[in-house]
């Protein structure tokens, strides 16, 4: 009967297929979920907390002051000639949702075992919620530096944001896919290796220290650029600062490198994922 | 054969026994690092080189092995078998929760969704946010869920409660709403694991009317469950697993009937060695030793005969006189229900005082049972206060098999009730 009626099946379950086994259409039809993962993510954070958004807004605030003290006060590291409070700030608000993209999206398999061992939907739905739900706290922290950003744009301290500026949006977008990317990456791995959880709290500490937060570009030998270009966040948190604040070392070619690599480990994550995601729920 | 919506195609899953790995990336490289120097695995289970013997050699097993059936639209068809059968495994392959591990399963229709009691609710949001939550899980969409709010949040019965956190409601208004949204899927395949052993019995009737409603639309069913009833009263077809495989998928009649079978076949003959493991009670000064069923010559049956009399036998063992006590049997179907309880006192109104040694018990039981299998238990309890003296709850299970006067589809499918009557009927003029 197979050979009449082989057009009729609309689904067929069967084991692993190929590499690339993500469907794009399925997701689609699952938005709703994911705006519904959102929402349930933002009202039941409000709902347990005391301060509710200030927290977003203190947590910045301090690592920003911390930083000013010991990096540009104490170890009086060049801020490129910009307001230090300032510099470190687009720093760490760009740091801080690619980030918390990353470490949050890293848990999908673990955090959700319960859920996923009962209903099938497509998994991917989860860290794409996530990413999602921390561009509301970008957004957040984002009115923060803006308002400080005319502050100090009115006391004239020498910052000239310009049309870079027009490039943000896709910078987010970028900084997105790769948190998204390194996240599904290490949840893929975490089901396998555990540990990996446990070192990617001070990897991602590590990987800030490799990426100009707290101090520029500029001040990086030009003969390590290269080495340091290879770090998609890098060209990221520059951008960034260059845009709003008009003092920067970055290179059109950077952006590019940057572009690739993200690309390179967004696509690399997805082909992991959608391998461990059929039979994760063994493993795990 | 074009109304086959679920086609099942040498399906296996595997699974590897034990852990996988060692779970952590260290403990891989250290087991690693000391193969490579060729040293022994300091991770390695100390003896497990021993296992080998129980010709368990690679830790696998197979938890669906060759499993291929054709499941038609519209039909309700149960899986049933022992636990680690393979019938949640079956399940979780059909809803994409895993993965087989060979085979295929082709599905006609609108996906299949498992009935998962509140998956994904969050205690913190008000129901109603859940039900759009729980339904998104489930795979309907926004505007889905809206078409069927009302519908939904009727049949759960928590219209007061919408917009109450879930973390506040009762476990049975918990449970009411989770399978209100599951029901209301507009998939055209339901899996059904178990959820039917929750609520009330009014809430039970309500959802099993619902599954019957939801197959007259055509939509096609699954149920796994391990009350019979529920099995016998509402699927067409039986799938019974036994060890990953089909071991028959068939009416409930014959599928059940050989689960219970297989259940217990322990030993051929009516005849028991009762262990003091199996008394329930504790330690009194009855024991019992044996229990058989015989002919009426006394020889122990293999099965009994339809309308043969049943003749029980209990070997005890007084250790001390006792008084005053009260034996008696149940013989219940395997689905627990009980269908007769007879005393030793039941005519006589006498309880019976023992003296120290060995006795045999005799029961004569009018043989009204159907076909089938049945479970007998035996107690006894001493007078005054109803003191149990002992308690033997699954002493003997025995079929009762040849029914000589019912041709055999007459039978089964106009006589309901679980006895016989004998009754003879005539038609008299007047």
């Amino acid at each position: 009967m197979s050979d009449n009626h082989d057009s009729a099946w609309t689904m067929e379950i069967r084991s692993r297929n190929g590499w690339f086994d993500i469907d794009v259409s399925e997701l689609w039809r699952y938005r709703d979920l994911i705006l519904l993962f959102v929402r349930r993510d933002f009202v039941a954070y409000y709902k347990q907390t005391v301060l509710g958004p200030l927290w977003f807004l203190l947590q910045p605030l301090f690592t920003t002051v911390v930083f000013t003290i010991i990096f540009s006060n104490i170890a009086h590291i060049s801020t490129d000639g910009l307001p230090p409070f300032l510099f470190y700030l687009a720093g760490t608000i760009g740091w801080t949702y690619f980030a918390n993209c990353m470490t949050q999206t890293s848990n999908t398999f673990i955090t959700n075992a319960g859920i996923f061992g009962k209903v099938y939907f497509p998994r991917l739905v989860v860290p794409i919620s996530i990413v999602i739900s921390n561009l509301f706290t970008f957004a957040i922290q984002f009115g923060l530096f803006l308002a400080f950003l005319v502050y100090f744009y009115f006391m004239g301290s020498g910052i000239h944001p310009n049309l870079w500026i027009l490039i943000i949006p896709l910078l987010l977008v970028q900084m997105a896919a790769l948190g998204l990317g390194m996240g599904i990456l290490i949840s893929s791995l975490t089901t396998k290796y555990r540990d990996l959880a446990l070192a990617l709290t001070f990897g991602v500490q590590l990987w800030m220290y490799a990426t100009p937060v707290v101090y520029p570009l500029s001040q990086i030998p030009a003969q390590w650029q290269w080495l340091f270009a290879l770090n998609p966040m890098t060209a990221i948190i520059e951008t960034f600062r260059y845009a709003f604040l008009g003092s920067g070392a970055i290179q059109p070619w950077m952006l590019g490198v940057s572009f690739g690599m993200t690309f390179l480990i967004l696509a690399l994550g997805i082909v992991l994922f959608s391998r461990v995601e059929k039979t994760f729920m063994d493993t795990i | 054969m074009s109304d086959v919506v679920i086609q099942v195609e040498n399906l296996c899953k595997e699974y590897r026994l034990g852990t996988i790995s060692h779970g952590t990336l260290y403990r891989d490289l250290q087991s690693g690092w000391a193969k490579f120097r060729g040293k022994d695995d300091p991770n390695s289970i100390i003896g497990s080189h021993n296992r080998g013997q129980m010709g368990n050699t690679d830790d696998r097993i197979l938890a669906l092995n060759n499993v291929s059936f054709d499941i038609h639209q519209g039909e309700v068809v149960g899986i049933i078998g022992r636990n680690g059968a393979g019938k949640s495994t079956l399940l979780k392959i059909i809803s994409r929760v895993t993965a087989p591990t060979s085979g295929t399963i082709k599905i006609k229709g609108r996906g299949a969704s498992l009935l998962e009691v509140g998956t994904g609710f969050h205690p913190e949001l008000p129901g109603r946010e859940n039900i759009f939550l729980n339904g998104a899980i489930l795979g309907m969409r926004k505007s889905e869920i809206e078409q069927k709010f009302d519908e939904i949040v009727k049949f759960a019965e928590i219209d007061k409660f919408i917009d109450t956190p879930v973390k506040r409601y009762s476990s049975g208004m918990y449970v009411r709403l989770a399978f209100a949204v599951a029901a209301h899927l507009d998939t055209d395949i339901l899996l059904v694991d178990e959820v039917l052993a929750v609520g009330d019995v009014a809430f039970q009737k309500k959802s099993l009317n619902k599954m019957k409603n939801v197959t007259s639309e055509g939509r096609t069913v699954l149920i796994v469950s391990h009350s019979m009833p529920i099995i016998r009263n509402n699927c067409k077809k039986v799938i019974f697993l036994k060890n990953g495989a089909i071991s028959a998928f068939d009416i409930p009649a014959v599928s059940v009937d050989s689960y219970l079978n297989a259940a217990n076949e322990e030993s051929r003959y009516l005849v028991k060695e009762i262990t003091s493991e199996m008394h329930t009670t504790g330690i009194s000064k009855i024991r019992v030793k044996k229990i058989q069923m015989v002919d009426e010559n006394g020889n122990i049956q293999e099965h009994i005969k339809y309308h043969q009399p049943l003749i029980i036998e209990v070997f005890i063992e007084c250790i001390d006189a006792v008084d005053n006590v009260g034996f008696g049997i149940i013989i219940s179907t395997k689905d627990n229900v009980i269908l007769l309880q007879t005393h030793c006192f039941d005519k006589s109104n006498a309880y019976w005082n023992l003296v120290r040694g060995r006795f045999k018990v005799q029961i004569r039981v009018l043989n009204q049972l159907k076909r089938g299998h049945y479970s007998l238990q035996f107690g006894a309890h001493q007078k005054p206060f109803n003191v149990s003296l002992l308690d033997i709850p699954n002493a003997l299970t025995f079929e009762i098999t040849d029914e000589p006067f019912q041709p055999e589809e007459n039978y089964s499918q106009f006589n309901g009730g679980l006895l016989d009557s004998f009754s003879d009927w005539s038609l008299i003029d007047i």
